[in-house]
């Protein structure tokens, strides 16, 4: 049994005075790729937000390779090897290509991955790499969202809604990329809306439902019908 | 040749209120801050030039090897210890923090040094001039703040599109929370960011100090002109700083020619019109 590298304990979170995440708790295996599904609003981002220490108002335990992090600051957990690929990519519009990619790996972490690794993995943007980063198309500007954050050698990247805003044929070019970005054993945390690419996706699934969770497993131990029940609250 | 010289004189001057500005425009370009004490900083580093100079005997402009360093380390602080915990989603709060600084700087000055006016003296600096034209003379000093003026700007340009540390500027200046997610710790970017920017400031004191005489409440009229500087040049673009600076000084000499009484009236007009016409100023940066 592969050992866990983020263990989840009675996690809650709150958005002011309005409480999201009640009581989470999972672990997640070295080397897996878990998938969080559920409808808008069932907190999978807030989840991803608080292991990445975006979110300070939260009480339970995270530990990320035996070690407490949930009072770490987003810049220190970083450092640790928990990468982000935020929601809707959130590129440096004033730095170009090749600077964004030079500031994800700022951490100077060790590793495979660097600015030619990233281009080696995504070719067009070392054609690019001087542009400004926003002058891209959107498949192209979640390549360098990505390449930056590998550029600090994680060990965990959670790659929320990588698909969103992108045409089909460019979501299933960035999909197929997945098993070379997430090869060297890196572990991944995927939030997805599109619940069929997530399961296939994905080794480990956790279905959220209004900041619980409702049911999780291997995808393939579960009927379509057990999955829409959960995913829905029905 | 006397409008000739009146705008050559206004360029020159214009240095000195590009370096009133360079130092707000670099803050507010990074952290969105609108240091209402930036002026009152300026004749602090001026304070602090004349106590250094009547400790060493130093030259004003030697001093800087000493007045710089020490801004620095109190811009560091002061953005660790201070301004740090108001920045936030309120912009009211650091407003209000920075216009209390303001207060504090002005009072303290005055019991420190009282209200008599003092002057950096710097020997032939102050009044050398060479004749470059028929009735256009160039001063030494006022050449002097322009050249440093565009060296200062120069070099917090290349800074920031060459260095690491203006890479992380501008990405915390883009998105302070992405740019945590790449390792950046903001409140030490920002406190860099005064830290350069209080090096500027020690700058502009020294000059402010050298060129005429100062006392604790002159500080809010420099912050009007580095203000006016930044608004003119356009937000945030450095270059713009140093031209608004130009296109003030200009202003106010062709004012004091047609009434002495103009000069200032003069320069508060060009801004008004700027504002009008163009609110973002004559070369707004293109993002944000």
């Amino acid at each position: 049994m592969s050992e866990v590298i983020l263990s989840v304990e009675n996690l809650e979170a709150w958005y002011g005075d309005a409480k999201v995440l009640h009581g989470l708790s999972f672990n997640v295996k070295k080397g897996e790729i878990l998938s969080l599904i559920g409808a808008n609003g069932a907190g999978k981002s807030t989840l991803l937000k608080c292991i990445c220490g975006l979110l300070p108002k939260k009480t339970g335990s995270i530990q990320f390779n035996g070690q407490p992090i949930n009072r770490l600051e987003a810049n220190e957990i970083v450092a640790k090897g928990i990468a982000l690929v935020p929601e809707g990519r959130r590129l440096f519009p004033s730095l170009s290509v090749e600077e964004n990619l030079i500031l994800g790996g700022q951490v100077r972490r060790p590793g495979p991955w660097n600015l030619e690794a990233i281009y080696a993995l995504f070719p067009i943007l070392k054609e690019k790499c001087h542009v400004p980063s926003t002058s891209l198309s959107g498949g192209q500007q979640q390549m360098v969202a990505i390449g930056r954050g590998l550029m600090s050698n994680p060990e965990l990247i959670l790659l929320d809604e990588l698909s969103l805003g992108l045409a089909p044929i460019v979501i299933n070019d960035i999909y197929a990329m997945l098993p070379r970005i997430v090869g060297n054993g890196l572990t991944a945390i995927l939030v997805e809306q599109d619940v069929t690419r997530a399961l296939t996706s994905a080794d480990q699934f956790l279905c959220m439902q209004e900041g619980r969770i409702s049911l999780e497993g291997e995808p393939k131990a579960f009927s379509k019908d057990q999955i829409s029940a959960a995913y829905f609250g029905m | 040749m006397t409008w000739v010289n009146i705008i050559v004189q206004g360029v020159l001057i214009g240095g000195l209120y590009a370096l009133f500005a360079a130092g707000l425009s670099l803050i507010f370009g990074v952290m969105r801050l609108v240091n209402i004490a930036h002026g009152d900083l300026i004749v602090a580093m001026a304070y602090l030039a004349f106590v250094i100079i009547q400790v060493t005997g130093l030259h004003p402009l030697l001093s800087l090897v000493l007045v710089i360093p020490i801004a620095m380390a109190f811009g560091y602080g002061l953005q660790m210890g201070i301004f740090n915990r108001t920045l936030g989603k309120d912009i009211l709060a650091p407003l209000l923090v920075t216009f209390g600084l303001s207060v504090i700087i002005q009072n303290g000055l005055l019991e420190l040094f009282t209200v008599d006016s003092r002057k950096l003296q710097a020997g032939v600096l102050e009044t050398g001039s060479f004749p470059v034209l028929p009735g256009v003379n160039i001063g030494y000093l006022p050449l002097l703040q322009f050249i440093v003026a565009i060296a200062v700007i120069g070099g917090l340009q290349y800074m920031f599109y060459n260095t690491s540390i203006g890479r992380a500027f501008r990405a915390t200046s883009d998105d302070s929370e992405t740019a945590q997610l790449m390792g950046l710790d903001k409140r030490r970017v920002f406190a860099w960011a005064m830290a350069l920017c209080f090096a500027v400031v020690a700058i502009a004191g020294v000059f402010l100090g050298i060129r005429a005489n100062f006392d604790p409440a002159i500080g809010p009229g420099r912050l009007i002109f580095g203000f006016e500087a930044v608004i003119i040049g356009g937000l945030g673009n450095l270059w713009g700083t140093l031209v608004g600076g130009v296109i003030l000084g200009v202003a106010q000499g062709i004012g004091a020619q047609i009434n002495p009484g103009w000069q200032v009236l003069a320069g508060h007009l060009v801004f008004l019109a700027v504002l009008a016409i163009r609110p973002r100023g004559l070369f707004p940066r293109m993002s944000g």
